[in-house]
């Protein structure tokens, strides 16, 4: 009982990890059930949005700011942790190379095929040998 | 510091510039670079390879001014070279092989953008071998991805288009649950070098803080990586990435990219995490089963594939569903095992796969097996390669395939209740093998009186032969003087695992 | 619109080919010309049949169970998730494993160390530069792909575009409002490149200010005008002349770094414009590839060519 009572505790504690955790989550959904690739792009980016959220509220500390120095104060006391925001940078960085990437190949199979739906595209592919060349 | 130490980076680095260089320079002056590139990866590594196997040592190299928990750090030891060599010989003879294909299967216009695609990913599987920081990894684990999704797509046919997709929406999911199970290690541990992270690791185990956590990142970072390389459930985007991509990205992918992952997570089990807390985790056991699932599930589905190329990438599976078992074993024997696993197959699909292609383009273009009936008299040379290729992919001995085999058996043995399904998955998918690939062995060596192809000969020209010829060398190489490499890989993990 | 399937009755697997005994040991010891009748026949007889209403069948019943197990996934997957956040260190706690001695360097020493006021350029630019390098080579990476994919200047069928009916630089008020606001987003980007040592922002941002400036300027009066100011060439060499730089400068920092030999590069009096030694011209040839890159994508996507 009392391991379930900390363990909701927790959950409320890291509410922010939570959220991130849930739109990781709703990311995930989009990506497996919907039918249509752009969708499927748009799962994905939630997804790492979903990942950024994680990593950056990770670097917070309680009452303290951005790790900019201002007026020399150089003690860690006064400010947050700038380890994850640099590597929410990077994240953000390879996330938005990846979705060009993604919708550069969406657009190129709606050229070609005609459609964005998963199915028909399954059905083209069992139905007739290779695409058109 | 000997001036031989700096060449890890110097390879990096050379790859980096020759790729910036090439945006701005014609096809042919981009091909010329990337072989240069290539084959001095080739002596670099050489070079890194006997200095730190005279010596005995492995070094950690910063980059930049500040020391280990600060800046970045590559390291180097014997193992990080000797699979660098692997990579950048594999990938230069994949390259020089599928090269007079690349004229029908890419627009002369972006010929320059397939050599940048070359020059990046050699740089990224360098950089996966040589990384001693964590989010390094993923920074190039990235940089991999997309580069073996525009290697793949460059053909520009519709269905290779689909397997781009395909594979790029497998390779960013496994990117992501890597990346979390990153931030989930990061945010118990505080740190991202691999020397401090298995220190704080192994300190957080002993005191039994935060123990879930850190089972569910390793589970995490591992199922990641599994899913890039194509571990057995998540092998959907295998074959068409493979079958259908030009000759040259289907070697460079099958026999190089998946095997940079597969490193990086031996790296991460031995480097990071620490087998002990591996084993303790629970994962190996996973890593076990769905290893031996996906060595009888890939070959099943060779079975019943209906293309050549298909049936080599299926059986893809099944050469790393032997690698999941031999990491999910988590003895020292099976890790040499896995060792020469990853040689054999990174030496034996790309030539599997160039010769497939000529084999197919000397049955008019066609790739099911009707069409390929008597297809190795119409090119012998193919056709001979392709035998060396199916035959040590079955195991028989002096081949390369047939080394792992052995290693894993006697390897099962004295593992509590691992032990027989170890060998039972060894036997099933040996049969399974012997069925599929001595059955294409002998139906493309049966003459053929009167089919559609008979009047085609192909006069194999040296450019286009040579290259899986010189792989095939290689492979009877590995199959016959497995005592060197055997001395290497065992050095090597004395200084690889802490 | 799809017709009838056309499957090749030669289109068969191994196993076909092994079960009907098309694979025929003995078949070089016959004579030419006698072909077992039988065979033949079987081949017929077992030909792969997938019309179209019974694959869209088996496609509805694989969904169905592909529903439920991914349904079953992505629940298993959220609460795994669920329960190891409730596992890690409290949100915002000060005494949480990640504040240790790594992120205390980079914050007390960073501005002595790397000259930069902004610990988080400092830390990405000076300490972690190689993640970074990397960063922007992803970029690069998916510039090349996203090129290799809708570059249309040298295709083969050139795909038609539906023509913009609306000229926006004709309307006035779109007209004006841009003619003051591209210049004025554009200076606000170079501010935030060159005081990203300073301040917050650097490479990234500024680099995706000055895009976003490009894009507008690209869209209103139209793509076109923008590729004859902004050709593929001037693009080329900016991403070849900062990427090139970046590589050099920071492998002779890499260089003297790890064989510990003396740097030219000093750090400077931290909060000086110029100061910070390399992450001011580096903040800049990111941000010039960041905005190179933003630009390529709108312009590739919009016209198929730079």
């Amino acid at each position: 009982m009392t391991a379930l009572l900390t363990y909701c505790t927790n959950l409320f504690n890291n509410y922010e990890e939570v959220v991130a955790v849930i739109l990781f989550s709703i990311g995930f959904c989009i990506l497996l059930f919907s039918r249509n690739l752009i969708k499927k792009v748009v799962g994905l980016d939630i997804m790492d949005t979903g990942v950024f959220l994680l990593l950056a509220s990770r670097g917070y500390i309680e009452g303290r700011s951005v790790p900019i120095i201002v007026d020399g104060v150089t003690s860690m006391e006064n400010y947050i942790n700038p380890i994850p925001a640099g590597l929410v940078l990077t994240g953000i960085v390879v996330s938005v190379s990846v979705s060009a990437l993604m919708l550069s190949l969406t657009v190129r199979i709606y050229r070609t095929y005609r459609t964005l739906d998963v199915d028909a595209l399954y059905m083209m592919m069992s139905v007739s040998k290779g695409g058109k060349r | 510091m000997s001036f031989v130490q700096n060449f890890p980076f110097f390879s990096i680095i050379l790859s980096l510039l020759c790729a910036v260089i090439s945006f701005f320079l014609g096809a042919r002056w981009a091909k010329r670079l990337t072989l240069f590139l290539l084959t001095s990866s080739i002596v670099l590594q050489s070079c890194i390879l006997s200095f730190c196997f005279r010596n005995h040592i492995s070094y950690a190299y910063m980059m930049g001014h500040y020391s280990a928990p600060w800046g970045n750090e590559i390291a180097a030891g014997i193992l990080e070279p000797l699979f660098a060599l692997l990579f950048a010989v594999v990938m230069l003879c994949s390259v020089l092989g599928g090269m007079h294909r690349m004229e029908q299967d890419v627009f002369p216009g972006k010929q320059n953008f397939y050599w940048i695609m070359v020059d990046l990913a050699h740089v990224s599987l360098m950089a996966l071998c040589y990384t001693n920081d964590i989010f390094t990894g993923y920074v190039f684990i990235e940089i991999c991805t997309i580069a073996s999704c525009a290697l793949l797509s460059i053909r520009e046919s519709g269905r290779s288009l689909l397997a781009a997709v395909r594979y790029m929406i497998f390779a960013l999911v496994g990117s992501g649950l890597f990346l979390i199970g990153v931030i989930f290690t990061y945010s118990v541990t505080g740190q991202l070098l691999f020397p401090q992270l298995y220190e704080a690791i192994g300190k957080l185990w002993a005191a039994g803080t935060y123990r879930f956590s850190m089972t569910v990142a390793i589970g995490l970072m591992v199922v990641g990586l599994a899913i890039k390389s194509g571990m057995f459930p998540f092998h959907f985007w295998m074959p068409d990435t493979y079958g259908r991509a030009t000759p040259a990205s289907s070697g460079i992918l099958s026999g190089v990219v998946s095997k940079g992952y597969i490193f990086l997570l031996i790296k991460i089990i031995y480097r990071v995490i620490g087998i002990d807390i591996f084993t303790a985790s629970g994962v190996q056991t996973l890593l076990l089963l769905f290893g031996i699932a996906g060595m009888i599930v890939g070959s099943v589905s060779a079975i019943f594939a209906k293309r050549l190329t298909t049936m080599v990438a299926f059986s893809s599976v099944a050469q790393i569903g032997y690698i999941y078992m031999g990491l999910g074993m988590g003895t020292q024997a099976a890790l040499v095992a896995v060792f020469f696993q990853i040689f054999s197959h990174a030496l034996t699909k790309p030539m599997l796969f160039l010769s497939a292609f000529q084999l197919s383009h000397a049955s008019g273009g066609r790739q099911d097996f009707h069409s390929l009936h008597g297809a190795g008299h119409r090119h012998p040379v193919a056709g001979c390669t392709f035998t060396v290729g199916a035959l040590s992919m079955v195991g028989i001995p002096i081949f390369a395939g047939f080394i792992p085999k052995l290693y894993f058996a006697t390897s099962a043995f004295g593992l509590g209740w691992k032990t027989w399904p170890v060998l039972a998955a060894l036997a099933i998918s040996t049969i399974l093998n012997v069925m599929y690939f001595l059955y294409t062995t002998i139906l493309i060596w049966i003459p053929e009186e009167e089919g559609t192809h008979a009047h085609i000969r192909v006069k194999p020209q040296a450019g286009t032969v040579f290259p899986a010829v010189l792989l095939a060398g290689f492979n009877l190489l590995v199959g016959l003087q497995s005592a060197g490499l055997t001395t290497l890989f065992t050095q090597g993990m004395d200084l690889f695992c802490q | 619109m799809l017709d009838k399937p056309k499957l090749d009755p030669e289109f068969s697997s191994i196993w076909t080919l092994w079960k009907n005994g098309q694979i025929d040991l003995t078949g070089s010891l016959r004579s030419p010309g006698h072909q077992d009748p039988a065979s033949v026949k079987s081949v017929e007889k077992y030909r792969p049949r997938r019309d179209r209403s019974a694959f869209s069948h088996y496609v509805q019943k694989s969904n169905h169970l592909y529903n439920i197990l991914a349904t079953v996934l992505c629940v298993f997957f959220a609460c795994l998730m669920l329960m190891t956040v409730a596992n890690l260190p409290l949100y915002g706690d000060p005494n949480a494993p990640t504040v240790n001695e790594v992120a205390e360097r980079y914050v007390e020493k960073g501005t002595e160390e790397t000259g930069a006021v902004n610990t988080v350029a400092g830390m990405i630019l000076d300490y972690r530069a190689f993640d970074t390098l990397g960063e922007s080579f992803v970029l690069f990476t998916s510039v090349c792909a996203v090129t290799i994919l809708m570059n249309l200047s040298s295709k083969r069928q050139h795909v038609k575009h539906t023509k913009e009916s609306i000229n926006y630089a004709d309307d006035m008020i779109v007209r004006g409002v841009c003619r003051f606001l591209v210049p004025l987003i554009m200076v606000f980007g170079i501010y935030i490149l060159l005081n990203g040592h300073l301040s917050p922002g650097g490479g990234f941002s500024g680099g995706a200010v000055l895009g976003a400036g490009l894009i507008i300027y690209a869209m209103v009066w139209g793509e076109e005008q923008a590729s004859r100011i902004i050709s593929a060439r001037l693009i080329k060499t900016v991403v070849l002349c900062s990427l090139g730089f970046y590589c050099v400068a920071k492998s002779y920092s890499f260089f003297t770094g790890a064989n510990h030999l003396h740097s030219i590069i000093s750090p400077g009096t931290p909060g000086r414009i110029l100061s910070a030694g390399l992450i001011l011209p580096l903040n800049v040839a990111v941000g010039f590839v960041v905005c190179c890159t933003m630009y390529s994508f709108y312009m590739f996507f919009r016209r198929g060519k730079l």
